[in-house]
């Protein structure tokens, strides 16, 4: 019995130790993460329900900026071309990367320098890289129209400065800087493919389509839902590179949420409003990332 | 799927082909063929804007837009790059944006590894679920809580100020991830071992976990560096003064001040960008293994 007490009192003194030690350790980088990440996103959700610009103290609203939401019609513009940015880009990029880090797994010669070239445009910065495109983008001037024009297509898109082109010029700026990135996840989702499993499907007579279905593909699963997950997010928040690139233009044809709330708060100082907005972009990722969670695991299982 | 850095690594030192014939069919050499032509249009693709911007930046200001276009200038002109230095105060951006650079690095790469052991080879309660909530919030796009922070840095009097940068960028969840990954696949009798010799948890840390962990504390150390050097968002929010400004905001008004310049612009863009390509170039291998592994253990 007093064994026992000792033995579990010694325990409780061993668990509290760690809990120290352990502590000791996360502290540096908590109080940071602490103050600046979890604080803020506590603090949002007040906000939200306030009237607040930078002078003065906030005002407790209710749910007014919410009601001012729903009837808010560069609220839908800008969700609506959120939506649409998203949609395409997420399968674009997806496929991009994929089938660049397919044609990479092989033993061809420049690999090393092919992967080097998908890469870069990644860690290029957002501000050189969307002058560059714009300049390319030109629709008269530039080279890609020129490109067209060679191929015989006389009139070629206005681009950035056209409504109907704007976003498609966005998409592909977006998909041309991260399909590298991607790229190199789905490659070292690609190394944990065991090779017998490649051998044995091709012992049963299974050719390269068929082998890439049963085999390749259940394989990348972890992968894919990773990257849909992080392009999803990534997609929603899209943001520097359309700040940049269109300002959201012409009219409001490439408007984005994530710029709605940055216009609204620190262009405009609707703090109060421009957090209702962001409580939305929070929400969406929020159930978006859930939902990928449970199709994941229903899959899975 | 546990995968460490280990598997990452081969990545890039051999791919593997996972789906290569022991015998070369036939029809397979049409196949390489083809291959290889979907790279090469895809290389020239993806380095278009590349080669755009530099061959602009060797060309004099009137010969950037021409018809037809010229892909190969005449000659090259260097006088940009003599011109820049005079005409912008890239030398102020610079400086800042390597002061930011090099010390968020710093903090991020000490706090991040510090956290990540405590995280990885510390057991106390609530320490899993206190993991999942720094997880959590790498999945929450910084753009929906940007309004608190600001809010919140003001109040501590930390806006329009280099310190707020650092502060925005030091803590993040994504070293104590990266760092966290790669403990785990240090194995517990090591540390085990250390502790029966004597050794407190932080000389485990200091004398067995960190000369270990060389190459993801040289990935993180790449990543970080160049996602602070690269950041627009951030200095746009919290840098207003001139003498503040970093490269990206540097290059920014620069752009929009001088905006028939083309060739001056795409020089700067040129000089903006070389910094990381040099530092991408060297340090190849470690950016790899850093993305293979916060992409695998999602």
């Amino acid at each position: 019995m007093a064994t026992m007490v000792r033995a579990r009192r010694r325990r409780g003194r061993l668990v509290w130790r760690n809990t120290v030690v352990g502590w000791s350790f996360l502290l540096p980088n908590f109080v940071g993460f602490a103050v600046l990440t979890l604080v803020p996103i506590v603090i949002l959700f007040y906000l939200a329900f306030t009237s607040w610009n930078v002078f003065g103290a906030a005002q407790w609203v209710g749910t007014a900026n919410f009601k001012r939401l729903i009837h808010d019609e560069s609220f839908y513009t800008a969700l609506k071309n959120t939506i649409y940015y998203t949609v395409f880009h997420i399968p674009l990029t997806l496929v991009a990367a994929l089938l660049l880090a397919l044609l990479l797994n092989r033993k061809l010669r420049g690999v090393a320098f092919f992967r080097t070239v998908a890469f870069f445009p990644y860690i290029t910065s957002i501000v050189a890289a969307a002058y560059v495109w714009n300049v390319l983008f030109s629709p008269e001037y530039g080279p890609i129209n020129a490109l067209l024009r060679l191929i015989g297509v006389t009139h070629g898109p206005g681009w950035t400065v056209s409504a109907t082109w704007s976003m498609p010029a966005v998409i592909i700026v977006g998909t041309w800087r991260e399909m590298g990135y991607y790229m190199l996840i789905f490659l070292a989702g690609l190394q944990t493919i065991p090779a017998q499993l490649y051998e044995a499907a091709r012992v049963d007579g299974a050719n390269a389509w068929h082998r890439f279905w049963a085999v390749t593909v259940p394989g990348l699963r972890p992968t894919t839902f990773f990257v849909t997950v992080m392009l999803t997010i990534g997609s929603f928040k899209v943001f520097d590179l359309i700040l940049l690139l269109t300002n959201g233009g012409p009219g409001q044809s490439t408007l984005v949420l994530s710029q709605y709330i940055y216009q609204k708060g620190f262009i405009e100082n609707q703090f109060g409003y421009a957090s209702t907005v962001s409580v939305v972009l929070f929400a969406i990722c929020f159930l978006v990332t859930i939902v990928q969670f449970l199709i994941n695991k229903r899959r899975s299982a | 799927m546990d995968l460490t850095l280990d598997t990452a690594r081969r990545v890039e030192d051999t791919p593997v082909p996972a789906d290569t014939p022991r015998r070369q069919r036939p029809g397979r050499p049409v196949l390489r063929a083809l291959g290889y032509l979907v790279l090469v249009l895809a290389a020239a693709a993806l380095l278009l804007p590349f080669y755009w911007m530099v061959i602009s930046s060797l060309k004099t200001n009137n010969d950037v837009f021409t018809a037809p276009i010229k892909w190969v200038p005449d000659s090259i002109v260097w006088r940009n790059y003599v011109d820049i230095w005079q005409k912008s105060d890239m030398t102020t951006w610079l400086k800042n944006t390597m002061i930011l650079s090099v010390a968020v690095t710093a903090l991020q790469v000490f706090t991040g590894s510090f956290a990540a052991y405590g995280f990885a080879k510390v057991r106390f309660p609530g320490r899993d679920a206190l993991f999942l909530l720094y997880v959590g919030t790498i999945a929450l796009p910084w753009q929906s809580y940007m309004i608190p922070q600001f809010i919140l840095m003001s109040h501590l009097r930390l806006t329009n100020s280099l310190w707020s940068i650092i502060a925005l960028q030091a803590f993040g969840a994504l070293g104590v991830f990266l760092m966290k990954q790669y403990y785990e696949s240090i194995p517990e009798e090591l540390s085990e071992a250390a502790r029966i010799d004597g050794m407190t948890e932080y000389g485990i840390y200091r004398s067995v976990m960190l000369p270990l962990s060389v190459p993801a504390l040289a990935s993180l150390t790449l990543l970080t560096f160049v996602n602070t050097w690269n950041d627009y968002l951030g200095p746009l929010i919290y840098l207003r003064s001139p003498d503040l400004r970093t490269i990206q905001l540097g290059l920014n008004t620069f752009i929009s001040q001088y905006n028939a310049e083309y060739a001056l612009i795409m020089t700067g863009s040129v000089l903006s960008v070389l910094p990381i390509a040099v530092i991408f170039l060297l340090g190849q291998r470690y950016f790899v293994e850093g993305i293979a592994t916060t992409g695998l253990k999602g």
